[in-house]
């Protein structure tokens, strides 16, 4: 068995031994660092944040910050972390007060009252400290503009350094009502260039490494490459892949699900290919959303508006469009998005790969024509991409929550007339689906507020919404019919719009 | 001596310090009772066996499949007790019940030497169940006349009289949510019998007296052979005042019978399953109003939702009622209150203690009879504000009435109130589908314990021979700033720097008989015991400085550690050197102070006395943007004036406002607490039993803009130097964002016509709302909602 370990605060630390379903939190907790909590064990709060050196491009790494609660430890063997700890230190007997930037600002301003979540928060802070790309020229720019009222006025929630309010959207504060931690972030300048934390990003992420560990009915496996993941497939079938364990980690929490053989393909870079051509756009299946997010770069105008209300940054910087598309929830918010981006995935096994029409994959609650040998190795969009396109999520609260509905709307208008149009559906039926009898109801006709509202009537009636905790089956039809009131609001001229 | 509010010249209190275990918290340093567990050895972890029944008999139950689950050690049960098998002070609620009263309860609990195998342990448990009927929602109850503890009645006046007279009279009903509290840290306690024998439980509570009480009760042992220690909590709210004591004793029992260390630390779902929460209340009412606008009468029947067990009900309930009428003279006055006994958790003590459910009660008349008085509703709620000399009508002197129109004045002008009504009008006649609007309220609150007895409090002050000061005090921190607010009365009062003075964790072997840190009091009554403490020292150590000064005691001046006479400017001694001095003439320099608040009785059964020291004022208005498409709304602005006398510790009092205030937007807003009640197999189960599905508050639900202000010159006479508290009331200054969204609501409609809003006021209810004002869309059907309109 290999030597499993990985460095924490700077120090190299021995995993071996530790269980395939111990969480890195509970391993942190353990090994005496209690910085990081548990608020919930779903990765909905991020008391439990801490921060991983992640791959950005060609030599560099990137300070990522994760929930501690969902992921196996195991998933960090050769990995490096740092914890709220780790950034800094209190005066003791022995050592001067060294408190990082984001350490003072939060407790200068008050940014803690009882100070439970506050570990989260500051990891979830120091990784925006260090993100690369953090532009205050460009805040400044923004923040100019984000008048409120104005359409997605709410990804202008950015400070004049920068600093990108969204990065905390998945740590909750009971406490402070946030804006002392709004004022520490906005207050945080530029770190120094001899910041041994800010320096490290200058070098490579650990390169991905096999692990091997566990027997009997409690494996980990980290395979080198995807020919020996579907070797594997082959022979233990109900082997549970695991990429950011943001699902899983929730299985295990709190369902205490306990699979046999976990199976990691985060690193996989077979599954990690980001390709755009004329006629293509490829996303693999293990890149993270904010990977992706990065390497598009815009080219999807419908996913930017998916991403800030996809769940939150520290899910999103572990979460795959593969989990979330293979997982094949109801209520996930990706596959309304590629519904209407007409998407295909690609099921890769070890007789080779073949393309499935997201619209043909799902057969029923959670279920789909993957077969247990197969993965789900990227999922393609054709371009062009259509002109006016929308998504739309209603939630109780604005961020990091799960749909009570959310349709995505792609449709293309030649000469006043729709020419074609494709709506993707979550919330409403046991799988993801397809609005077809909207679709059928616009296409052809004229892009007029006649169409729309003949057209939004029949979209009321599409799925077959239920009442639960998030929503009422009656408000899910009124909010499918309003999303197509909206959209056409939206992108059409005021003049078409007024009734 | 010295009068409670004076403060001395340069005194500490009244600067901005961060919370005294902020550095802690930031590096991820300061200790919860959980991070204990990995400093402990030889650790049996705790998991609950919770029934599948909203009401059922428990027939039998096999423990031993537990037993044969590698790694289990022990399963408590009912015939492990020695003491009193009660988790209450009131002897209803049984720690392993014989009859499961709500989905969830713990019927036993699994040691083991993981957390796993206790889980584990915990699946291998069987048990027999007789499922009983149950009753789960108020309406159910009510129907049941199922009902527990007193029904009190408050009165004033011919409130008939003056309904048959009053130029408007307008009814209606209101039943709203509860809330859940989480607290980021779940319920959590390490029990150990320790080097000497007793029992020491580490428990986050907020009432460690009550803590160590019951678990001396259920172990059968004296008060005196149980140690209970709170380091810090993450969080209470009022959540940790009476919930904590079970759990404690379990692991206390778990202690004894192993001889081990005992860990129970709830998950979030078993937080949420078993631990009570604020209690929905039903309102039904009627209201009579003068061609001015003027409340003439109200008469209401409040019904709370107490959940299986009384808890804190009666208590919670008798604030409700006190607190109907918030910032309001109302002559004529008729109020019932009744706590239904339902098969849910027990709902208990929560930020408000029934104050918000009283007050949003009143909010909620005025904000729905506004349109129907043709009067524009922040002028209603002015022209009914208290005016000086009247009195509520429990009885009590409404003092300093005059302050409700100085802050809202203060309230309009910070804000710009008038001009950002215009902006608001032009922007809502710009935008079809987006509506702004503005909602401002008042909140009048009492502050001290109603049963005066709670409102006592006791500290223990040590001063070493170095000079340096250890403060130890009956309250308990659960991120709300006391000890920092401690650690700056004690400077202040002995007239040193703050870095003298450290505190050490609140125990009950320091400080016997203590209350809960609740009902906003613990700086008001354990800043009273520590300077009385403190002050007991001070004026030995006059004594000595004024023999070495060669001056009167009374002469004498402490000032940021020197000591020095009135008046003195080139001579002075250090504290250290007074302190050394004391020692060899044999002065004591420790004290142990206490405190009781003067002037408090009340009649419970009459509902008539002067339960409170004095009321908090404050006054908000919010502005809020809502889509007409979707019900979805924003709070663009939220600016406050409050009223926390002179401020003891400013950047703790503006913490506590904000986050006072948000976690009230989340009550009214967002949380939404749902329990199953179909009649199939999960009937009485939480729904929303996680933070996936119950949503509070995160960064985009804090207003855009944030204003606080502090009410200036605002000294409150007979209250530690000059303050007044400030935990729960801003909380309720978050009614305003309801307001602000009711008038939204509005903005979409005709004019003039009565809005009613659920609440919480979710974006789906929002919706609703406007669907009802908007006929032309009258395709979206409407379901039924909880309330009527007058």
């Amino acid at each position: 068995m290999d030597r499993i370990k990985v460095v924490v605060n700077g120090q190299a630390c021995d995993l071996g031994g530790t269980g395939s379903h111990t969480r890195l939190l509970d391993w942190l907790r353990g090994a005496g660092l209690t910085g990081a909590k548990e608020g919930c064990a779903e990765g909905e709060c991020g008391a439990c944040a801490v921060l991983v050196a992640r791959p950005d491009g060609p030599g560099r790494s990137r300070w990522t910050s994760v929930n501690a609660c969902l992921p196996p430890a195991l998933a960090f063997d050769g990995q490096e972390i740092i914890t709220a700890e780790g950034l800094g230190s209190v005066a003791g007997p022995c050592a001067e007060e060294d408190l990082h930037p984001v350490q003072r600002e939060m407790a200068d301003r008050g940014g803690s009252q009882c100070g439970y979540c506050t570990p989260g928060f500051i990891c979830s802070m120091a990784a925006e400290y260090y993100r690369p790309d953090r532009n205050p020229a460009q805040a400044q720019k923004e923040t100019g503009t984000g008048a409120v009222g104005e359409e997605h006025a709410a990804d202008h929630e950015c400070g004049p350094n920068g600093f990108d309010l969204h990065a905390l959207s998945g740590n909750l504060c009971r406490c402070t009502g946030y804006r002392p931690i709004r004022d520490a972030a906005y207050a945080l300048g530029t770190p120094p260039a001899t910041d041994p934390i800010l320096e490290r990003q200058t070098r490579p992420a650990p390169a991905a490494q096999p692990t091997r560990t566990g027997a009997g009915g409690a494996r980990f496996l980290r395979p080198e490459t995807l020919g020996e993941v579907l070797t594997i497939l082959q022979e233990y079938p109900d082997t549970k892949l695991v990429a950011g364990a943001t699902d899983l980690g929730v299985e295990v929490n709190l369902r205490h699900y306990r699979p046999p053989l976990v199976l990691a393909i985060d690193r996989l870079e077979e599954l990690r290919s980001l390709k755009f051509d004329d006629g293509l756009i490829e996303i693999g299946a293990a890149l993270t959303l904010s990977d992706v997010e990065r390497g598009l770069d815009g080219r999807v105008p419908v996913l930017d508006q998916l991403f800030p209300q996809f769940a939150s940054r520290l899910i999103r910087n572990a979460a795959t469009f593969g989990g979330n598309l293979a997982t094949g929830s109801p209520i996930g918010d990706s596959a309304p998005v590629f519904l209407a981006l007409d998407a295909q995935v690609v099921l890769a096994s070890a007789d080779g790969e073949r393309e499935v029409p997201l619209s043909e994959y799902y057969t029923g609650y959670r279920q789909s024509v993957r077969k247990p040998h197969e993965v789900l190795r990227a999922v393609r969009i054709p371009a062009p991409l259509a002109e006016k396109a929308a998504f739309y999520k209603v939630a109780k609260r604005r961020f990091d929550d799960i749909s009570s509905v959310s349709v995505a709307i792609a449709l293309q208008v030649t000469d006043g007339l729709v020419a074609s149009v494709r709506i993707g559906l979550g919330g409403v039926a046991a799988t993801p689906i397809r609005a077809t009898a909207t679709e059928e109801t616009l296409a052809g006709r004229p892009w007029a507020a006649g169409t729309i509202s003949e057209a939004a009537g029949v979209m009321a009636g599409e799925g077959t919404p239920i009442d639960d905790m998030r929503a009422s089956a009656l408000y899910r039809s009124a909010m499918l019919r309003q999303a197509l009131l909206k959209f056409h609001a939206d992108k059409a001229p005021a003049a078409e719009v007024a009734r | 001596m010295k009068s409670l509010a004076d403060r001395p010249v340069n005194p500490v209190v009244g600067v901005p310090v961060s919370h005294e275990s902020a550095q802690a918290h930031v590096t991820g340093t300061a200790l919860y009772t959980d991070d204990l567990v990995v400093r402990s050895r030889n650790v049996l972890h705790a998991w609950p066996v919770q029934a599948p029944h909203a009401h059922a008999r428990i027939l039998a139950m096999r423990t031993q499949p537990a037993l044969e689950v590698p790694g289990v050690v022990k399963v408590l049960t009912a015939s492990d007790v020695p003491g009193i098998n009660d988790s209450g002070t009131k002897h209803d609620e049984p720690l392993f019940p014989s009859e499961v009263m709500f989905y969830g309860q713990a019927v036993c609990w699994i040691l083991g030497e993981t957390l796993e195998a206790a889980r584990l342990g915990a699946e291998a448990v069987g048990v027999d169940y007789e499922p009983l009927p149950s009753l789960l929602t108020l309406t159910e109850a009510m129907a049941a006349g199922s009902f527990q503890g007193h029904q009190p009645t408050l009165t004033r006046g011919e409130p008939d009289q003056a309904l048959e007279t009053a130029a408007h009279r307008f009814s209606g009903v209101f039943e709203f949510g509860g809330q859940e509290h989480f607290y980021l840290e779940t319920h959590a306690s390490l029990a150990v019998i320790d080097d000497a024998g007793q029992v020491f439980v580490q428990c986050s509570t907020q009432h460690p007296s009550e803590t160590q009480e019951i678990v001396a009760h259920v172990l059968g042992l004296s008060s005196h052979q149980v140690t209970v220690q709170c380091l810090r909590m993450g969080g209470g709210f009022g959540g940790k005042e009476m919930q904590p004591h079970g759990f404690a004793a379990v692991a206390a029992l778990g202690a004894s019978l192993t001889g081990r260390p005992v860990r129970l630390r709830l998950n979030r779902t078993q937080d949420i399953t078993l631990t009570g929460k604020r209690h929905p209340f039903h309102a039904r009412w009627e209201a009579g109003f003068d061609d001015d606008g003027r409340l003439q009468a109200l008469k209401a029947t409040l019904t709370s939702d107490g959940g299986w067990s009384l808890d804190l009900s009666e208590p919670v309930l008798a604030r409700a009622m006190c607190h109907v009428d918030n910032a309001y003279f109302i002559p004529h006055l008729e109020v019932h209150g009744r706590i239904a006994k339902t098969n849910k958790t027990s709902q208990t003590a929560f930020r408000g203690f029934g104050g918000p459910q009283g007050m949003l009660v009143v909010e909620d008349i005025l904000g729905r009879c506004a349109p129907l008085l043709g009067i524009e509703p922040s002028e209603l709620r002015r022209r009914n504000f208290y005016a000086s000399g009247q009195s509520t009508p429990y009885g009590q002197p409404v003092r300093h009435a005059e302050r409700l129109t100085a802050i809202w004045q203060l309230l309009l002008e910070r804000a710009d109130v008038a001009r950002r009504r215009g902006h608001i009008a032009d922007f809502n006649a710009a935008h079809p589908h987006l509506k702004r609007a503005l909602g401002i309220t008042p909140v009048k609150f009492g502050i001290s314990f109603n049963l005066t007895a709670f409102n006592q409090a006791g500290a223990l002050v040590h001063v070493y021979k170095d000079g340096s000061v250890l403060i130890n005090h009956g309250g308990t921190e659960m991120g709300q700033g006391l000890h920092t607010k401690m650690r700056q009365v004690a400077a202040t009062a002995l007239g040193v720097p703050l870095a003298f003075i450290r505190l050490a964790p609140t125990r009950t072997d320091k400080v016997p008989n203590t209350s809960a840190t609740a009902a906003s009091s613990g700086a008001d009554l354990n800043g009273g015991a520590v300077k009385n403490a403190c002050e007991q020292i001070s004026s030995r150590l006059a004594d000595v400085a004024a023999r070495k000064l060669n001056i009167h005691p009374d002469d004498v001046r402490f000032d940021d550690g020197k000591v020095t006479g009135i008046g003195f400017h080139d001579r002075h001694l250090t504290f250290a050197e007074v302190v050394h001095d004391a020692y060899f003439q044999r002065v004591p320099l420790w004290a142990a102070g206490y405190y009781r608040t003067e002037g408090l009785h009340w009649d419970s059964s009459r509902m008539q006395g002067e339960p409170f020291k004095y009321f908090s004022y404050g006054a908000a208005v919010s502005e809020v943007e809502v889509d007409r498409f979707t019900g979805t709304y924003r709070q663009l602005r939220a600016d406050i004036v409050h009223d926390v006398g002179d401020s003891l510790s400013p950047l703790i009092d503006v913490g506590q406002i904000e986050g006072g205030f948000v976690q009230g937007a989340g009550w009214l807003t967002l949380e939404d607490l749902r329990w199953d009640v179909s009649d199939g197999d999960g009937r009485g189960r939480v729904a929303t039993q996680s933070a996936s599905t119950y949503k509070l508050p995160s960064f985009s639900e804090m207003p855009e803009e944030f204003n606080v202000h502090l009410f200036e010159r605002a000294t409150e006479s007979g209250v530690v130097y000059g303050s007044k508290a400030v935990g729960e009331p801003p909380l309720m200054l978050a009614i305003s964002v309801r307001e602000a969204l009711r008038e939204a609501v509005a903005a979409f409609g005709p004019g003039g016509r009565s809005v009613e809003l659920a609440s919480p006021a979710t974006p789906e209810a929002v919706f609703w709302a406007i669907e009802k004002l908007t006929p032309q869309s009258a395709k979206n059907s409407r379901p039924s909602t909880t309330t009527s309109g007058p």
